[in-house]
């Protein structure tokens, strides 16, 4: 009997919009706050290391001297931690895909000197 | 009467999810004895707390296990919390277990596909999981992940539902119910499903309590015990909560158990989702645990009760996490329950217990 029912249910999904998407070729639209990869904006970073201290996959490396920010999106974990930990709201998380690799790399960004900036706009003016 | 043999069963078998390895004995297609063995995929995540500090370990704690992701983070909050005497605003106690119980739903629906996908009921596995990626759809809106939520914090969670998010989950868990009733009432009424599973690998209710099942295997042989019903964070706000027991102790009662526990946890999300309080979704935690300081907890997860042990040595880093989960507890009643069985119900048997071998070695 039960199986009727069951059979019934099959049936009626015949007439009814498919529940999957055809993937690639079609999406469906990422949720607002979706998580995924780490970005720096590194206009507004300070190199203060809160990220790196928080992160429990020890994935982010920030070298000040070098006014380097660098991610081993290998390591880390999608967790979020950096992000909410970020005194300046620098970090953020992209849902977008990247590109397939079949090398293992570390993302570098180099955070510009804001007194440097500060001079070339004196020096210029 | 045949000469015994010994059937090897795993690690890689078409009805385990995970790696388990059972050494069946075996005297003329009768199970006399079992022997268990783990330890495939042990990780040492508990000793990874010493490296790790409070806070950081919330995201191994989830990591533990893919199905009970929020569980395990809840729970271990929950003992750190205990530990260091936070206290959490009641807003991030409703919403943690909204989404514990909507695991829970997702849970019991991702068990319930594989047990007919083991029967060869293929169509009823598909719609099984058709109904759980609408789980998973709502996990994807509110928290940002599918399966590993990294939803709470130690001093509550990092994200809150509006009230218009709050209807939809409603809305689509009212949509699910109707659905899966028929699905179930498939399952249930279904005579190939009857005839393989009832009065098989039967265990009393003195052997429940002997063997000290925990979960819903606990609870088809009328063990009475739930962690739920102890009312710890936003279960104490029910109005009234009672675990669903089964006296038949055989395969039919535990899927029966388990198919009554959906239906268990939509309403309680539903209740939560009426009485939700506003205010505030977390508190700043500083400082760290003191020197010696203890604290255990236990939680219903989808597969039992788990116990959660925390000892502070006042660093940031805790000094010891254990962590006792359902499985562990129920390989014991597992054995006993296969002792005695034909070796083709075997795989009807394990499958009823739910094994999560993840969770067991961590």
């Amino acid at each position: 009997m039960g199986s009727f029912r069951l059979g019934g249910m099959t049936f009626g999904s015949l007439f009814k919009k498919p529940e999957t998407v055809l993937y690639p070729l079609e999406t469906k639209p990422a949720p607002a706050g979706l998580k995924g990869h780490v970005v720096n904006e590194v206009e507004l970073c300070i190199l203060c290391g809160i990220c790196q201290k928080g992160c429990p996959a020890d994935a982010i490396t920030v070298e000040k001297k070098e006014r380097l920010w660098a991610i081993d999106p290998f390591r880390c974990v999608q967790c979020g931690a950096c992000v909410r930990a970020c005194p300046k709201d620098c970090l953020i998380m992209d849902a977008a895909s990247t590109a397939i690799t079949v090398e293992k790399y570390r993302t570098e960004r180099t955070v510009p000197d804001p007194k440097a900036v500060t001079e070339a706009v004196v020096a210029e003016g | 009467m045949g000469k015994a043999t010994v059937i090897p069963f795993g690690p890689q078998h078409p009805v385990l999810p995970e790696p388990l390895h059972l050494d069946l004995v075996v005297q003329d297609e009768t199970v006399i004895d079992c022997l268990p063995q783990i330890g495939f995929i042990h990780r040492g995540l508990e000793k990874l707390v010493e490296k790790r500090d409070y806070n950081q370990f919330i995201y191994v704690a989830e990591r533990i296990c893919g199905i009970c992701a929020m569980g395990h983070s809840l729970g271990y909050a929950e003992t750190v919390e205990e530990l260091m005497g936070v206290e959490v605003p009641k807003r991030a106690e409703y919403l943690r277990v909204i989404w514990h119980e909507l695991s829970r739903i997702h849970s019991h629906l991702l068990w319930l596909g594989l047990a007919a996908d083991a029967f060869g009921f293929e169509s009823l596995f598909m719609h099984c999981w058709r109904l759980r990626e609408r789980v998973l759809d709502l996990f994807e809106k509110t928290t940002g992940g599918r399966v590993i939520l990294s939803v709470v914090k130690v001093g509550g969670v990092v994200r809150d539902i509006d009230g218009a998010m709050l209807r939809e989950i409603v809305a689509v868990l009212e949509g699910l119910e109707a659905e899966y009733a028929t699905i179930v009432s498939t399952l249930l009424t279904d005579a190939s499903i009857k005839n393989r599973t009832v009065g098989v690998g039967v265990i009393s209710h003195e052997e429940a309590l002997d063997l000290s099942m925990v979960g819903p295997f606990a609870r088809a042989s009328a063990v009475n015990y739930d962690c739920r019903m102890l009312g710890r964070g936003a279960y104490g706000d029910l109005s009234d909560f009672q675990p669903i027991l089964d006296t038949q102790g055989d395969c039919y009662a535990r899927i029966k158990v388990r198919c009554s526990e959906v239906l268990q946890s939509i309403a309680i999300i539903k209740e939560l989702v009426a009485k939700i309080p506003t205010g505030d979704i977390a508190v700043d935690v500083k400082g760290s645990p003191a020197d010696g300081s203890q604290a255990s907890n236990v939680l219903e997860q989808p597969r039992g009760e788990c116990y959660y042990y925390a000892r502070g040595n006042g660093s940031k880093n805790l000094e010891r996490m254990r962590m006792r989960t359902p499985t562990s507890q129920n390989l014991a009643g597992m054995v006993a329950a296969l002792k005695g069985c034909d070796l083709a119900d075997v795989n009807m048997i394990i499958l009823t217990i739910d094994p999560c071998v993840s969770c067991t070695e961590r």
